[in-house]
């Protein structure tokens, strides 16, 4: 790759006419690896076909394909078995999917999904529409958790240092370390969990400390902050956010983008058509302060960026309590404007704090909320914050302490991995080695469990019996969707094995038990009743009702609240004597550089490293796959002469770790962001470090207990070049103005604005007869108003269509399969561009470039205006492919499919053909459950009801920018949706007539922060 | 200058060019058969099952009805196989010892499900939906044959796609009124010729252009 000439960059944004968007900085650099991508739809080995020498080694292929083509045909099938039930279970109808309702915790707190299962194994995860947390949405973690569910490297046997045992082992095991603590009455007993929601397992909790009572809990979660409080972002007028990504992550994020979006969406048409919504709010406006640009940042309307140890003081001048000077130039004027914003909308306006910075902040912002009379109205605070959120570390701190102090006996970790995730100066795997017992209870093999004596397998949530509450407190029993796998146990059973009265009880048992319980009012706190909050007849019907719809009602925020709501363990076990108090993120002047920590957006912590659809998930805002990177700001590239791709070493308070540069437009200056969870040591097949250079990946071994989100003092140099699979630059549309945008004031007083930045050509202008749809006329809106970029419909298009995982070399060569990609655009001036995503699935045009070079017809119109892929007739020319302009096409270049591994053979969709090597495939607009409907409907003599079919990706989307349906029906969503004035089709110049289409971004600036920016101009 | 060749290697290369013409069409010709062939396409051949079941028994003598065993056949693609349960209970009162039913019995008591070899396997890219099939007046006689007369069950059709596309094409040809679906013997009465199409607009079955778009079976 040629080196990346930054003041050219500059000059030729600054010299550019219009708005220009543009993908990376190749791109507005031009260098040559960028133009290799741009000329060559499948950049590598695409040479050989005008190398002569390859050219006829390619007709021998040829040749002889051709001579084997018409034996291939008369091959026989295998015989196949028909293996039927032997008792058929009631309701279930062989080949049509049943729904359970139950939850995936995250972090402790339950995501309320429902499970699509065929024939008694779970194959797609859906949200649960009638959970407030949910509203059926989901995000990536929870689309991706099937995937997990059937991972063939999970752990499957109790081992006992390294042997082989059975539970019933370790259920002795674990009594006679019992019986040894209770002359201590359990002073070496010690727990340590992620936040538990669980009231069963709360409960077992408190009869474990009453058992033992000098026994302690400790809490860790390296990468979420207990939640405090609940926002309604559709009360939000005005939302600012310290450095807080509320669309991007947390347990929270679903329901955060739907509210949101809502408002967005709402705002933008209510003066259009009225098409959606409530006309009478306005369009929210989002100011983001932050540091390391997020998914939240990107849809703001302003953004600030600050270094992470800027945004307290920006808080305080946000809350008039100070002034500090910033790094960067235009935070003043920018504060100044928010401030003002905000005393305009009391009570209507909205601070949010990250979760990525300290508590001071955080206390900032709720003193903000309360003076602008944000609380009750667009923010709910818990009576009392955890302890752990004053100081995440000073659990774990204490308890390293006393493993230090040889005061540890028995040890039990539950589903964490502090091994691994624990910060570099606690030096935890030193110290798990002075503990009597250790007990580890983990899904995969990991640094922790091979380092315990006792390693239990954790069910998968899809294996178990449970409970978990939602972020807004709502409770899920959890219902296993099929028997464990392998011998795995829920953490309420491992629990049970402490406490004499249910010591080896089923998980089934203890929650049955304790909601039984519940009901009679046995359970301090909790008052069940019915939705319409008579009291259920019986326990009977109370647990068939609550397993029916995945929640206990009136468990929400304003029910009653139980013990110990949205706390954590660490309250109920409130630690004697506290560790001294430190602020964990005390910054002496040291000079250098800043570093700001982030978990990965797709594996997060590093617990799904294993996880083939979140490692080949472009990562938002960098589009970088397998790999993490340094995130640094163009400037702060200058300075130290780093290009993208270089390998730089990161020196941080005597530790150091490996990782590549990214250079991300809008990052802070003179800062360094360094994403945890890479590195991993002992993970499964395919969350390994594929080289040697990448073990040292590890930004965990920078995190110190005193620097948890930043620090200063950092020092980096290059040590040498990296590749990174990125696909920023792959299925590049030049340019041609694909993300079209507007203000919201632009778009009111000229509705047509929109429409003017393209070109349609007359429907007249084409050599393709004329086809008039008379049925179903299928069609797609996006809204990109309301599209947060979180990539959540890529991962349900997997789970949904089949799709394989090609792995890092593939994704280098530009052959990912994903059939719906996020595109992802930056506009504007380098240090603080504004972004957009785009998600682009097949346009399914209704004049289709590639279904007119397909020498084989594999590739044909359907009556509906379905573009067709016939993948049996399909022989793998990739005509089709170069040919459409939108490059929505994806060609199994190799046997992608896993064929040979048997724990994946249940995961599969089977109204899905799974597809072979040297296919094409594409987007299908999920052509199976449009049938599926239409048989249906067809059965009961009736039409397909409007939102009776919802492909993979817009059931999945938090935001609901996604909408699906009959365009030949006038009343139909979509169809309101299309007659917006927003509404624009991708390069419908090239009148190919998409049925997919956009409707464009919108924004609600700030008129008194507006920059003068270049008008937006049709494209030349 | 004399000839390189003989005037009579003209004959020799026109009988040479119309056999390579005549070897080739046969090698196709050859290629056609076998692959329409039931070696091929399974179709006529019985296949060993655990259990001899015989529908000419069952259906033919008995009188049962398909849906007694096949119970999905009218809400879901899948006809349904139906479970040991199913069998026994008939035959934990009739023929309770007969050895040709000891599969069964064993596969209620150690519950173990029967495995029984597919007879109608179509390929795994093409997705066929029995309610459908049913609810339009295809009968199960259309594509399986007269099963009351089959003691050994195989397969009457090719099932090969020109054999789905040629109802498909012109359903008026084949379908029935719904209430003869399930009757194994029914012919068409030879006195009405517009029953077929009348049908096709009473059951409001799609025209052709829409049931043979690929998606219609193919995704």
């Amino acid at each position: 790759m040629s080196v990346m000439d930054f003041s050219a960059i500059r000059s030729r944004l600054a010299g550019s006419e219009g708005r220009l968007y543009w993908r990376s900085l190749g791109e507005l650099a031009d260098t040559a690896q960028f133009r290799e991508y741009l000329h060559r739809e499948f950049p590598e080995q695409a040479s050989q076909w005008n190398d002569p020498q390859g050219r006829r080694h390619f007709l021998k292929l040829m040749s002889a394909s051709l001579a084997l083509a018409g034996v291939s045909a008369c091959t026989k099938q295998p015989p196949e078995k028909i293996v039927p039930y032997v008792r058929q279970p009631e309701d279930l109808v062989p080949g049509r999917p049943l729904f359970f309702a139950t939850a995936i915790p995250f972090g402790g707190v339950a995501a309320p999904v429902l499970v699509e299962s065929h024939e008694g194994h779970p194959t797609k995860v859906e949200g649960n529409p009638q959970h407030p947390a949910s509203m059926g949405s989901t995000d990536t973690f929870t689309q991706a958790s099937i995937l997990t569910l059937y991972d063939p490297d999970r752990s499957q046997a109790v081992l006992y240092r390294g042997e082989f045992r059975g539970w019933g082992d370790f259920l002795s095991g674990v009594k006679n370390a019992v019986l040894d603590q209770q002359a201590t009455r359990g002073a070496g007993l010690r727990f340590l969990s992620e936040t538990i929601t669980s009231p069963t397992a709360l409960e077992q909790i408190s009869l474990i400390q009453r058992a033992f009572p000098q026994a302690k809990w400790h809490h860790w979660d390296p990468a979420i902050r207990t939640a405090d409080a609940v926002y309604h972002f559709d009360k939000a007028d005005i939302v600012v956010t310290l450095d807080a990504d509320f669309l991007g992550c947390g347990p929270a994020s679903v329901r955060y983008s739907r509210d949101f979006a809502a408002r967005r969406r709402a705002g933008a048409d209510a003066e259009h058509n009225g098409a959606e919504g409530d006309a009478a709010k306005p369009m929210n406006r989002l100011y983001a302060i932050e540091s390391t640009p997020s998914l939240t940042g990107a849809k703001a309307d302003h953004r600030l960026p600050l270094r992470a140890s800027e945004i307290e003081a920006a808080a305080r001048a946000l809350s008039g309590s100070g002034s500090g000077s910033f790094s960067n130039q235009d935070a003043q004027k920018f504060l100044d404007a928010v401030v003002k914003d905000l005393q305009a909308h009391r009570g209507t306006s909205l601070v949010v704090a990250g979760d990525y910075q300290p508590a001071a902040v955080h206390q900032l912002a709720r003193a903000l909320n309360q003076t602008l009379g944000n609380v009750g109205s667009t923010v709910t605070y818990a009576a009392a914050a955890p302890p752990e959120n004053a100081e995440p570390v000073a659990s774990l701190r204490e308890l390293t302490q006393a493993m230090d102090a040889g005061q540890v006996q028995v040890l039990v970790i539950l589903g964490s991995n502090p091994v691994f995730t624990a910060p570099a100066d606690l030096k935890f795997a030193e110290k798990l080695s002075k503990v009597g017992l250790s007990i580890a209870h983990t899904t995969h093999p990991d640094e922790t469990s091979s380092l315990c004596h006792w390693a239990v397998p954790e069910a998968h949530p899809l294996e178990s019996w449970g409970d978990a509450r939602a972020f807004d407190g709502t409770v899920t029993i959890m219902q296993p969707l099929i028997a464990p796998l392998y011998d795995g146990r829920t953490a309420i059973e491992v629990l049970a094995a402490f406490i004499d009265a249910q010591g080896g009880k089923s998980a089934h048992d203890l929650v049955r038990d304790y909601w039984t319980r519940a009901h009679a009012g046995q359970v301090a706190g909790w008052t069940i009743t019915d939705p319409t909050g008579q009291p259920f007849k019986s326990a009977d019907s109370m647990w068939r009702h609550v397993l029916h719809d995945g929640w206990v009602p009136g468990t929400g925020a304003q029910g009653s609240q139980g013990e110990g709501r949205g706390s954590t363990p660490a309250a109920v076990a409130a630690p004697g004597a506290a560790a001294p108090r430190t602020a964990d993120n005390a910054t002496p002047a040291t000079g250098g550089l800043e570093i700001i920590f982030r978990p990965d957006p797709t594996i997060w912590d590093g617990r799904f490293a294993n996880n083939g659809w979140l490692q080949e998930l472009p990562k938002p805002l960098t589009k970088i796959t397998w790999d993490p990177s340094a995130w640094i700001g163009l400037r702060t590239a200058e300075e130290h002469k780093l290009n993208d791709g270089d390998l730089i070493e990161l020196k941080f308070r005597g530790n150091t770790a490996t990782l590549p540069v990214a250079i991300v437009p809008g990052h802070p200056d003179g800062a360094v962001t360094a994403f945890f969870g890479y590195g991993r040591e002992r993970t499964g097949r395919v969350g390994q470090p594929a080289e040697d250079v990448a073990k040292a990946f590890n930004a965990y071994r920078l995190r110190t207990s005193d620097a948890l989100w930043f620090g200063s003092g950092l020092e980096i140099s290059k040590v040498g070049r990296y590749t990174l699979a990125r696909t920023q630059e792959h299925h590049l549309m030049e340019e041609r103005n694909p993300v079209r945008e507007a203000n919201i004031e632009e778009y009111r007083k000229d509705p047509e604005v929109i429409a003017h930045l393209g070109e349609k050509p007359p429907r007249t202008l084409t050599l393709i007869p004329e086809w008039e749809y008379t049925g179903y006329k299928w069609g797609m809106s996006i809204d990109l108003t309301a599209c947060t970029g979180c990539c959540t419909c890529t991962v349900a298009c997997n789970a949904e269509n089949n799709i394989p995982v090609v792995g890092k070399d593939q994704v280098n060569r530009g052959r990912e399969i994903h059939w719906i990609r996020v595109d992802h655009y930056f506009s504007g001036m380098v240090d603080n561009p504004e972004t957009f995503h785009q998600p682009v699935p097949c346009m399914q045009c209704e004049n289709a470039p590639c279904e007119l070079v397909c020498p084989v017809g594999a590739t044909t119109h359907s009556a509906e205006g379905l573009n067709d892929m016939v993948y049996n007739r399909c022989v793998g020319t990739r005509y089709c492919s170069n040919n459409c302009p939108y490059k929505v096409r994806r060609f199994n270049f190799l046997l992608y499919q896993d064929w040979n591994t048997s724990s994946l053979e249940p995961l599969r969709n089977p109204d899905v053909t799974v597809r072979s090597r040297g296919v094409m495939e594409k987007c299908t607009y999920c052509v199976q459950r449009i049938n599926y409907a239409r048989i249906d409907a067809k059965r009961e003599d009736r039409k397909i009801h409007d939102g009776e079919v919802v492909p993979a990706c817009a059931a999945a989307c938090p935001a609901d920018a996604i909408v699906f349906g009959d365009l030949n029906d006038p009343e139909s969503r979509v169809t309101r949706l299309k007659k917006l004035d927003r509404n624009y089709g991708l390069l419908e110049d090239l009148n190919t007539r998409p049925r997919t289409t956009y409707l464009a971004s919108l924004r609600n600036p700030n008129p008194e922060l507006e920059t003068a920016r270049p008008a937006a101009t049709s494209h030349d | 200058m004399s000839q390189i060749f003989h005037r009579s290697t003209n004959i020799w290369s026109k009988v040479s060019i119309l056999g390579a013409l005549v070897f080739v069409g046969f090698l196709g010709f050859v290629v056609v058969t076998i692959s329409w062939s039931g070696y091929v396409t399974g179709q006529g051949i019985t296949i060993d099952q655990p259990v001899q079941f015989s529908h000419a028994h069952h259906v033919g003598s008995m009188g049962i009805d398909c849906r007694y065993c096949h119970t999905t056949v009218e809400e879901s693609a899948f006809a349904n196989i139906p479970p040991t349960k199913t069998c026994m209970n008939c035959h934990s009162q009739i023929w309770t010892n007969a050895p040709i039913l000891e599969p069964v019995r064993a596969s209620y008591r150690e519950n173990r499900p029967l495995q029984w070899t597919r007879v109608h396997d179509l390929p795994d890219f093409v997705y066929f939906n029995h309610s459908i099939h049913v609810a339009k007046g295809v009968g199960c006689s259309t594509c399986h044959g007269q099963v009351d007369r089959m003691p050994l069950m195989y397969q009457e059709n090719s099932l090969q796609m020109r054999w789905c596309l040629d109802c498909h094409r012109n359903p008026a040809k084949y379908i029935r009124p719904r209430d003869q679906v399930f009757n194994m013997a029914y012919q068409r009465p030879a006195d009405d010729p517009g029953l077929g199409e009348r049908l096709v607009k009473e059951y409001k079955i799609a025209d052709a252009k829409q049931i043979t778009s690929c998606s219609t079976c193919h995704r």
